[in-house]
């Protein structure tokens, strides 16, 4: 029964990860259920804000916010990426990096540099192998993130498209959809645009409390903080389900490999049985 | 017909309301407004104070925002608050407490960062109490 001994220290190797896999996908399950409330609770509020902001890009303002103008000529655009921080969430990850890095190559071509600001570990791996310049990076947000801490390093590109170093920026992340689908979505924030509606497709500005510029002002900060915060959560909630997802599979494959395992075991140790039963049963007959 | 408009409340924490109403009044910048249907494109920043919308059937329903912007469209009015609540959720004792905190570090003038910040705290720490006295009296 030589085989026999490593079969099984195989098999027991395998139920040590496969008990490592289950683990994670449970903690992942009940991430997943905390991060999607998280997720749930701030997305009615970036929506409207997206709406309000859609109106707005089509008003006649008296004050044109420099964020709702458009340039025509585009030398720069800059990117803000938000991946995750750890890995073993499935192709979540490469995925966005895949969409973002097309996206990437079509400005290329036209001759157009790019700025990359990159929140979480996987990002910042990633686009340094990558040819990219990134100017500002956050890593270790944790699970519940803060605005204050992605406000520093937003600002550092809503900075550059102030002096005019970049002339459009787009927000890549995760959308959650459902636990099964994610998808990468690319959003242009800046400047920003409206959805044409023909309702609103005639001559009109808003009446302005106090006045326009302060609100304006007011406004687009707000705009910019939710869109970013929002597509952290949103990310955050894609992890966890893209990891539950993996680690499942993980587990499945893992009893696969066991019961196989468990099968070649059984028949080594039977052939083993056989062997012995002949040669005591041979040995027999030759006294 | 009466005619309505749709009204959406929004904090950054979640949704607070959002339905068909035919009146809507709100704290902006410059005294409290009231919106009735149809009414000229408008944006404004709220103050800390009270929102009431009256529904088709005449109901009122009082909410507290303790700031926030406030936009018109003919048809669609939307309150971006920093955070609002339905004024039966406030909790009394929690804001009559926040109110009496507030003062103390108003008279404690120890630097002016805190200062503006503990009278920003006081004003929302009325606003809340004065919605609660609107909506006892409603009662």
């Amino acid at each position: 029964m030589a085989g026999a001994k490593e079969i099984r220290s195989k098999i027991k190797s395998v139920q040590n990860t496969q008990k490592i896999t289950k683990a994670m996908e449970m903690v992942a399950a009940s991430k997943m259920r905390r991060a999607q409330d998280r997720m749930r609770a701030s997305r009615p509020y970036a929506e409207k804000m997206r709406s309000v902001l859609s109106h707005l890009a089509q008003a006649h303002c008296e004050y044109k916010h420099p964020y709702l103008q458009h340039r025509d000529e585009v030398k720069r655009v800059g990117y803000i990426i938000i991946s995750t921080d750890r890995g073993l969430c499935g192709g979540l990850n490469t995925n966005l990096f895949k969409a973002a890095v097309s996206e990437m190559a079509d400005w290329h071509d036209k001759k157009v540099d790019i700025d990359l600001c990159v929140i979480g570990r996987k990002a910042a791996g990633f686009f340094a192998r990558f040819d990219g310049n990134i100017i500002a990076q956050t890593t270790s947000l944790g699970d519940q993130p803060a605005h204050e801490e992605l406000i520093g390093t937003v600002k550092v590109m809503l900075d550059a498209y102030d002096n005019a170093t970049i002339d459009r920026l787009f927000l890549v992340n995760n959308n959650f959809i459902n636990t099964m689908t994610q998808t990468p979505d690319i959003m242009q924030l800046l400047p920003a645009t409206g959805h044409a509606d023909t309702e609103l497709d005639h001559h009109w500005d808003y009446i302005y409390e106090p006045d326009a510029k302060q609100i304006i002002d007011a406004l687009m900060m707000r705009f910019i903080e939710s869109q970013v915060y929002q597509g952290v959560v949103e990310n955050i909630a894609c992890e966890m389900a893209a990891r539950m997802i993996a680690m499942k599979s993980a587990t499945d494959n893992a009893a696969d490999i066991i019961k196989e395992l468990q099968t070649v075991y059984n028949k080594a140790r039977q052939g083993a049985i056989t062997q012995e039963i002949s040669e005591i049963v041979s040995g027999a007959a030759a006294v | 017909m009466s005619m309505t408009m749709h009204v959406n409340i929004v904090s950054a924490e979640k949704e607070i309301y959002s339905g068909t109403v035919t009146q809507v009044f709100a704290p902006a910048e410059r005294g409290e407004v009231g919106v009735m249907p149809r009414h000229a494109p408008m944006l404004s920043t709220l103050k800390a104070g009270v929102v009431r919308v009256v529904s088709q059937q005449g109901e009122e329903q009082t909410f507290f925002v303790s700031g926030g912007i406030l936009e018109i469209q003919p048809h669609i009015v939307t309150i971006l608050s920093d955070t609002a609540m339905r004024a039966a959720d406030i909790d009394e004792a929690e804001a009559l407490q926040a109110k009496a905190r507030a003062e103390a570090a108003m008279t404690d003038k120890t630097s002016t960062m805190d200062y503006a910040k503990a009278k920003a705290e006081l004003l929302e720490a009325v606003a809340q109490i004065e919605t609660l006295k609107k909506l006892r009296k409603k009662k």
